[in-house]
C-alpha cells in the first residue's frame, strides 16, 4: 500500500508543490547574535495568552512563542514545516494522518511533552466548556459533533497509539488538515497547569515555546524570558521582550523616534505615515509586506438590483482603485479577485474588472437601470474607512448609482451583514477577511459558500453557488502533497468563476509596514511575516549585544 | 445626623441600582452581539450558539440582569468576555493609577485654580483680571485630546523634561495631572475670584483694613480662609466631571487606570468590564457627592443637614 511518508523539511516543500530542496525547517541565522532585550508596544491589553481562546492579530502571534503546534511555517514564509512533529504520515484516502512527535520536548514546568498532551489541548479546545472560537477548526475529525456538543468526553478520531505517536481519523479528507495543526488552537498545553489555573490559564500560560511568561503587570507589561530548555537549539536569539501595553500608535512613534522602543505594536499611525516615509532615515527603518487580507464591497444579490448580475459586474467596473489606494496613502495593491497575491492559489494570469464607467454604464442600461438607483453603502465608522466609501461614493455616482453612506460601529455593521436583507452593499474595511492561515480555501468557506450564507454569518453578498461548493469540497480532498499544485488550481478556477458572478468588487490588499528600531537585526521577511504580526519575536534579534 | 446620614445612605445605595439597571438595559438594548465579539469570524454558528448558552446570554433580559445584581450583592462583577480574567481582578489592579491621576489632577486644579483667581480678584478689572478670565475659558473649553497631545509634544518630545506617556514615577504623573486640572482649573479660578471678590467686601474685612493692618495679612489671614472653604467643599463633586476627562486622558498618556480599561472594552463590546467599571466609577461620584454634604456645614455653619 502506498503511504505518503515524510519528515521534516522536504514535508512542507512537498505540501506546498514547491521544491523539495529547501534548507532545514528552521535554521539558525549565522549573522545573529543571542542575547539582548527588545521592547514593543502595544495599544491594547493583552486579552489572553490561552492558545484555546487568544484569537486576535496582537495575542496570536505572542502565543506562538510560547506554545508550539505539531505544525508550524518556515519563519517568514507561508511553507509548512513539521514542528512538535518530527513527521507525519498521511493514509491514501487522505482521512488520516499519523505524527510522530520530536523526543525530549519539555515544558516550561520542565515535564516532558507527549502525545497524550496533544490529545488534551485538542479535546480541550473543542469541549464548549472551554468556550473556543477554534472550536470549528477540528470539524473534520471523527467524533467532533459528539465532543463538541458537550456529549463526549474527548474526540473519538485522535488515538494516542504510544507516548511519541499520535493519530487522527478524519470523517472525510482534509487538505488543510496540517493547516489546522499548525494553528494556535491546536498548540499544546499541560493539562496540570490548566487545571491548576482554571479560567486564568490564559493570564499564566505554560507551554513548549521559545520564550516563557516572565512577568504581566495588568494593564502595563507583559515580560517574556528566553527558555533556555527550548528544544530548537540556538533559538531564540532574545534574551526578554517587554511589551509595554497601553501606548497610543502615536506616542509609541514619537518613542521610537527617540530610541526608547524597538518595535510599534500598533503600526505607524495613518496622520504620520506620510512624514514617515517622506524621511529618507525614517523610512530605511521600515519594512513592507504583504498580507493576507483583501478589502472588498459586499453586494447583497438579495437584494433589487443587486441580484442583476450585471449590475454587480457594473459596479466592479465603476471604482477607481487605483484612486482608493491613493486615499490611504498608498498603504495597498489594488485587488482583482477574492485572494490575495500573496496567498497560494492567486490567479496571477486573471486580469479582473477594468476601471471602465463607460462599459459600467451600458451594463446598467442592459439591466434595465439607464437611470441608477439609490442604494445603502455600509462601513465601519473609524478612519480612513469612511473615506474610503465617500471615493467609492463618488465612483458609483458617476455611472448613476446614489449610494448612501451608513457609517456604524462595527458590530452594527457585522449585524446588517449578517440579515439575509440587511445590508445591499458593505465596505469590508476594519472587519475584513484575513486568513487564518495561508491555504486557498481560508477565503471561501465563510464568506464566500453557501454555508456564511446564513443569518448571523459572515458572507455579506449572500451569494451561494451550490455547483461551486461541490467544487470546493472537491479541491479540499486532494490531500497528497504531491498535488498540492493541482489543488491551489483549482480553487484558483474557483475564485475566477466567483468573480464572474461578481458578489464582491474587490477593491485592494493592504500591506503591511512594520518600523523598526535601528539595533534590530534579521532578515526582512521576519519583520512582515504572514503569520506573525507584527514579527517573529523568535528569530529576531539585535545588533548591539555586547 | 445619623438619621440623615442612614437616609442618604440607602439613596445612595438605590441610585447605584438604577445605574446598574440603567447601564445593563442599554448594554442590553445594544445591536452588537458581545458573542459574536468572543466567537470570532470563524466560528460556526454552532459554537456561537453553544458560547451564548454558556455565558447564559441566551435567557431573557430579567433573568440576566437579576443574575448579575445577584453576582454584585456578593461583590462578583463577573468576568471580562474578552480577556476571561475576574472584572474585580482587572478593576483593581488599574484602580491606584486612576486614584494616583486624580490626586495629581485635584492638586493642580485647586493650584492652578484658586490662584489666578486669587490674583484676578485682587486685581478686579485690571488687564490682569481679564487675561486670567479669558485664560480660564479657554482652560473650560479646550477638549482635553488636544491639551494633552499638546503639552506631550511640548514637554515631553521637544523639551525633553518629561517623559513621553507611561506610568511609574512623579515625572510621569505631572503632564496627564495638568492635562486633567487645566479643566478644573478654569472652574476653580471662576469660581475663586467671585468668592474673593465676595469676602473682600464683607464689613470685618473693612474692619481689619481701619485697624491698619497690611494688605497682604488681610489676604492671607482674614480674606482666603474665608473665600476657600466652601470651594474646596466642591471637591467631592468634581470627582464625576474628572472621571469623564480620565477616560480620554489615560489614552493619551498610556496611563494604566481603569479610565483605559473601559475604553478598550467599549471597542470590544466586553460588557462586564463596562458594567464594572461604570459602578465602581458611579460608586466614587456618590461617596464623593456625600462626603461634600457631609462636610459642607462644617464648613459654612448656615448650612443643615436635614
Amino acid at each position: 500500500m502506498k503511504k505518503y511518508l515524510v519528515s521534516t523539511a522536504a514535508a512542507a516543500a512537498l505540501a506546498l508543490g514547491l521544491s523539495a530542496a529547501s534548507a532545514s525547517a528552521q535554521e539558525v541565522d549565522p549573522n545573529a547574535k543571542p542575547g539582548g532585550d527588545i521592547v514593543i508596544t502595544y495599544k491594547d491589553d493583552v486579552a489572553t495568552l490561552d492558545p484555546a481562546i487568544g484569537y486576535d492579530w496582537q495575542n496570536w502571534s505572542m502565543i506562538k512563542s510560547l506554545f508550539d503546534g505539531l505544525m508550524d511555517y518556515k519563519p517568514g514564509t507561508t511553507e509548512l514545516v513539521p514542528d512538535l512533529a518530527e513527521s507525519y504520515e498521511i493514509s491514501p484516502d487522505g482521512k488520516t494522518f499519523t505524527f510522530k512527535l520530536r523526543p525530549g520536548v519539555k515544558f516550561h514546568n520542565g515535564r516532558e511533552m507527549t502525545a497524550e498532551d496533544v490529545k488534551y489541548s485538542i479535546d480541550r479546545v473543542v469541549n464548549p466548556v472551554t468556550q473556543s472560537p477554534g472550536q470549528g477548526f477540528f470539524a473534520s475529525i471523527k467524533g467532533y459533533e459528539e465532543a463538541a456538543a458537550g456529549k463526549a468526553d474527548g474526540l473519538s478520531g485522535i488515538t494516542v497509539v504510544d507516548p511519541s505517536t499520535i493519530r487522527f481519523e478524519l470523517t472525510r479528507p482534509d487538505a488543510t488538515f496540517l493547516h489546522v495543526m499548525a494553528i494556535n488552537f491546536s498548540h499544546v498545553v499541560p493539562k496540570e497547569e490548566v487545571e491548576k489555573y482554571g479560567a486564568d490559564f490564559g493570564k499564566h500560560p505554560v507551554g513548549t515555546g521559545a520564550f516563557k511568561l516572565g512577568e504581566w503587570t495588568l494593564g502595563q507589561r507583559v515580560v517574556f524570558e528566553k527558555n533556555p530548555d527550548y528544544w530548537h537549539k540556538g533559538l531564540p536569539y532574545l534574551d526578554k521582550i517587554t511589551f509595554e501595553i497601553g501606548q497610543e500608535p502615536i506616542v509609541a512613534l514619537l518613542r521610537l523616534q527617540k530610541g526608547e522602543i524597538d518595535v510599534p505594536g500598533d503600526g505607524i499611525p495613518p496622520a504620520k505615515f506620510q512624514e514617515v516615509m517622506n524621511d529618507p532615515a525614517q523610512k530605511a527603518r521600515v519594512v513592507e509586506g504583504g498580507q493576507l487580507h483583501t478589502g472588498y464591497v459586499t453586494l447583497n444579490v438579495n437584494v433589487p438590483p443587486f441580484d442583476n448580475v450585471k449590475v454587480r459586474q457594473a459596479v466592479n467596473m465603476a471604482i477607481n482603485k487605483e484612486r482608493i489606494v491613493q486615499l490611504i496613502n498608498n498603504r495597498a495593491v489594488p485587488a482583482n479577485q477574492p485572494l490575495p497575491p500573496s496567498m497560494p492559489g492567486y490567479a496571477k494570469d486573471y486580469k479582473g474588472y477594468p476601471y471602465d464607467p463607460a462599459k459600467a454604464k451600458e451594463l446598467l442600461a442592459e439591466a434595465g437601470q439607464a437611470d441608477g438607483f439609490t442604494t445603502d453603502l455600509y462601513v465601519m465608522n473609524t478612519d480612513p474607512n469612511p473615506r474610503i466609501a465617500q471615493g467609492i461614493q463618488q465612483d458609483l455616482a458617476a455611472i448613476g448609482i446614489k449610494a448612501n453612506i451608513q457609517a456604524l460601529a462595527q458590530a452594527n455593521v457585522i449585524a446588517a451583514g449578517g440579515e439575509k436583507e440587511g445590508a445591499p452593499m458593505i465596505w469590508s474595511g476594519g472587519m475584513a477577511w484575513i486568513a487564518d492561515f495561508p491555504d486557498p480555501s481560508n477565503f471561501y468557506g465563510p464568506i464566500l459558500g453557501c454555508g456564511g450564507a446564513v443569518p448571523g454569518g459572515w458572507n455579506w453578498s449572500w451569494y451561494c453557488n451550490e455547483d461551486l461548493d461541490k467544487k470546493a469540497a472537491e479541491a479540499d480532498s486532494i490531500v497528497d502533497p504531491a498535488k498540492a499544485e493541482e489543488r491551489n488550481k483549482m480553487w484558483s478556477d474557483i475564485y475566477v468563476k466567483i468573480m464572474e458572478d461578481a458578489p464582491w468588487a474587490p477593491v485592494f490588499n493592504e500591506q503591511r509596514f512594520t518600523m523598526k528600531s535601528p539595533r534590530m537585526g534579521g532578515a526582512d521577511n521576519l519583520y512582515v511575516d504572514p503569520v506573525h504580526i507584527p514579527i517573529n519575536y523568535d528569530h529576531v534579534y539585535v545588533n548591539d549585544v555586547q | 445626623m445619623i438619621a440623615y446620614l442612614a437616609r442618604r445612605i440607602v439613596q445612595s445605595i438605590l441610585i447605584l441600582i438604577g445605574i446598574s439597571a440603567i447601564t445593563f438595559a442599554l448594554l442590553y438594548l445594544l445591536p452588537a452581539d458581545p458573542v459574536r465579539q468572543i466567537a470570532g469570524r470563524s466560528a460556526t454558528p454552532a459554537t456561537v450558539e453553544s458560547i451564548r448558552r454558556q455565558l447564559g446570554l441566551d435567557q431573557p433580559f430579567l433573568v440576566q440582569y437579576g443574575r448579575y445584581l445577584w453576582n454584585l450583592l456578593q461583590g462578583d462583577l463577573g468576568r471580562s468576555y474578552i480577556q476571561r480574567s475576574e472584572v474585580s481582578q482587572l478593576i483593581v489592579a488599574r484602580l491606584p493609577a486612576t486614584l494616583l491621576l486624580m490626586i495629581g489632577a485635584i492638586v493642580c486644579e485647586l493650584l492652578i485654580g484658586l490662584t489666578m483667581g486669587l490674583v484676578a480678584a485682587v486685581r478686579r478689572g485690571s488687564r490682569t483680571d481679564d487675561s486670567l478670565m479669558v485664560a480660564s475659558f479657554i482652560g473650560v473649553s479646550a477638549p482635553q485630546f488636544v491639551v494633552g497631545l499638546l503639552l506631550l509634544y511640548v514637554f515631553a518630545v521637544r523639551l525633553s523634561w518629561f517623559p513621553i506617556g507611561g506610568y511609574g514615577t512623579f515625572s510621569h504623573l505631572v503632564l496627564p495631572s495638568l492635562t486633567v486640572g487645566i479643566m478644573g482649573a478654569g472652574w476653580y479660578a471662576r469660581m475663586m475670584r467671585s468668592s474673593m471678590i465676595d469676602v473682600l467686601y464683607q464689613d470685618y474685612i473693612r474692619t481689619a483694613r481701619a485697624k491698619g493692618l497690611d494688605r497682604l495679612t488681610i489676604l492671607v489671614r482674614h480674606a482666603l480662609p474665608n473665600a476657600i472653604l466652601p470651594i474646596v467643599a466642591m471637591v467631592g463633586i468634581d470627582i464625576g466631571i474628572l472621571m469623564g476627562g480620565i477616560v480620554v486622558v489615560e489614552s493619551v498618556f498610556g496611563w494604566p487606570g481603569i479610565g483605559q480599561l473601559v475604553w478598550q472594552a467599549i471597542q470590544r463590546v466586553d460588557i462586564p468590564i463596562i458594567m464594572g467599571v461604570t459602578l465602581v466609577s458611579a460608586f466614587a461620584i456618590v461617596l464623593g457627592n456625600l462626603l461634600a454634604d457631609i462636610v459642607a456645614p462644617f464648613i459654612d455653619p448656615r448650612i443643615k443637614l436635614r
